[in-house]
């Protein structure tokens, strides 16, 4: 079944084999970005960002420019018609007619889904309140088959905040149906998996799990340590983020004990969960990972819009 | 022995676990109609020990996926010149809309007057659950 006209809301939307498809494409603009630089002239993103983001924003604008496209929309609910009240659907319906495909950015879980009921045009999840982050996931997975050249049989730890971190309950949604996949869950009791999540794993799929609290016990073991900040903007008590910002510091004395071939990714921003030390490992690919989130939503944008990707090298 | 005279034209619902029963006729706002209606309570059943039942004097709609979801072992008898003319099970729904909320305060269920919350029937450690087609959260129903 081709991309071309679908939506991202969940990054289990798609099979295994599309997944592939998007990191086929992402590997060869990695390999020739110039031969891409025009395959979405004439294309426009609308970008529906109802909460604040940097990077997700960004990164979206900065793969449809690269592509050759332009970008509209908006980056703060309170200066648009949103804050007038309008519902959801009406601002899809509306922005269906002046883009060719979205993406949406939401505090409330389940936004974007709703937006693509009434959207006449793709539409990305990018990111909805604590519950999935689809374009992370690529970038993260990504990542993951570009160091470890697979995303079968890996052991990877979680370590932070998996009760609000919607990168981390969308990379082990995905993860969950890739063969041999291991969680490592490391969090503060309050913070663990969301209680959906662990139906998830126990009920649909068969994945080994293992909850601590404590990080040094298994960073021996992993292939993966996925890194997430404790979420501020999640917390509705000020007290409870104070308690709990600091849980897990990882810095380069803990990383002695972890194998050679690990890598280190965070979704980023991060506040002091990866101590700087740790940058210079060559182990710590989060700004790598970064870099390649742009690639990846090249290769997004350009499958759902259809565009021709057989290009020529420049 | 309470009796209860049967009805010629209308509904009863039948088999109901004793106790659900109010809850189906608070569900149906049958204190707000204006034609005949009757709840027996705690009526013996050799199926059941005692069961509810529930005489409707006129024909109504009923909302049978809302009947499965209190409970999925009532029967729903359809009466015509004092003969049943038609007896309908129900069972538990597979899919819902719009007959409760998402439990989670953040899905956009609860906060979007357009949503008419979605939810696909879950099993998880033996209990039934609700998941929400928006935010995937599970929601356990119960009147």
């Amino acid at each position: 079944m081709s991309l071309k006209g679908r939506h991202l809301i969940d990054p289990n939307d798609f099979s295994l084999e599309e997944l592939d498809e998007i990191y086929d494409l992402a590997d060869r603009v990695i390999e020739n970005k110039d031969a891409f630089s025009d395959i979405c002239k004439g294309k426009i993103l609308g970008t529906l960002f109802y909460e604040p983001s940097t990077r997700t924003r960004l990164s979206f604008e900065s793969a449809m420019l690269r592509l050759g496209g332009t970008v509209l929309g908006f980056s703060d609910a309170n200066t648009s018609s949103v804050a007038k009240g309008e519902s959801i659907a009406d601002t899809i319906r509306v922005l269906s007619t002046y883009a060719d495909i979205a993406v949406m950015r939401h505090p409330k879980e389940g936004a974007p889904r709703l937006a693509a009921e009434y959207s006449l045009i793709p539409v990305i999840n990018g990111g909805d309140g604590g519950h999935q982050h689809p374009t992370q996931t690529l970038t993260d997975l990504l990542t993951i088959r570009r160091y470890k050249g697979t995303l079968e049989n890996h052991t990877i730890a979680f370590c932070g905040d998996l009760m609000f971190g919607r990168t981390v309950h969308s990379l082990i949604s995905v993860m969950a149906r890739y063969k041999g996949s291991c969680f490592e869950l490391i969090s503060p009791s309050e913070l663990r998996l969301p209680e959906h999540l662990r139906f998830s794993l126990t009920e649909k799929h068969d994945v080994c799990f293992h909850e601590t609290e404590n990080l040094e016990e298994v960073i021996g073991r992993v292939d993966v340590l996925y890194m997430t900040r404790i979420q501020k903007e999640r917390f509705f008590n000020e007290a409870d983020y104070m308690r709990l910002k600091d849980s897990y510091i990882l810095d380069r004395n803990k990383l002695k004990n972890a194998r050679e071939d690990l890598i280190v990714m965070h979704p980023l921003p991060r506040v002091n969960e990866i101590g700087y030390d740790v940058d210079d490992d060559e182990r710590a690919v989060y700004f790598r990972q970064a870099e390649y989130g742009i690639y990846v939503r090249m290769a997004l944008i350009a499958l759902l819009l259809g565009v021709n990707a057989n290009v020529e090298s420049k | 022995m309470l009796k209860v005279n049967s009805i010629f034209c209308g509904i009863v619902i039948d088999h109901i676990a004793a106790g659900n029963g109010i809850k189906i006729f608070d569900k149906l706002k049958l204190d707000e109609v204006k034609f005949p209606v009757v709840l027996l309570i705690n009526v013996p059943s050799r199926k059941l020990g005692r069961k509810d039942i529930i005489k409707i004097e006129n024909k109504i709609d009923v909302d049978l996926t809302m009947l499965g979801l209190i409970d999925p072992n009532l029967t729903v008898n359809i009466i015509e010149n004092d003969k049943i003319i038609n007896k309908m099970t129900v069972s538990i729904p597979e899919e819902v809309q719009g007959l409760f909320k998402c439990k989670n305060p953040r899905c956009v269920s609860n906060s979007d007057g357009y949503v008419s919350p979605k939810f696909r029937l879950a099993h998880s450690n033996g209990k039934i659950y609700y998941q929400c087609s928006y935010c995937e959260e599970l929601t356990s129903y119960s009147v």
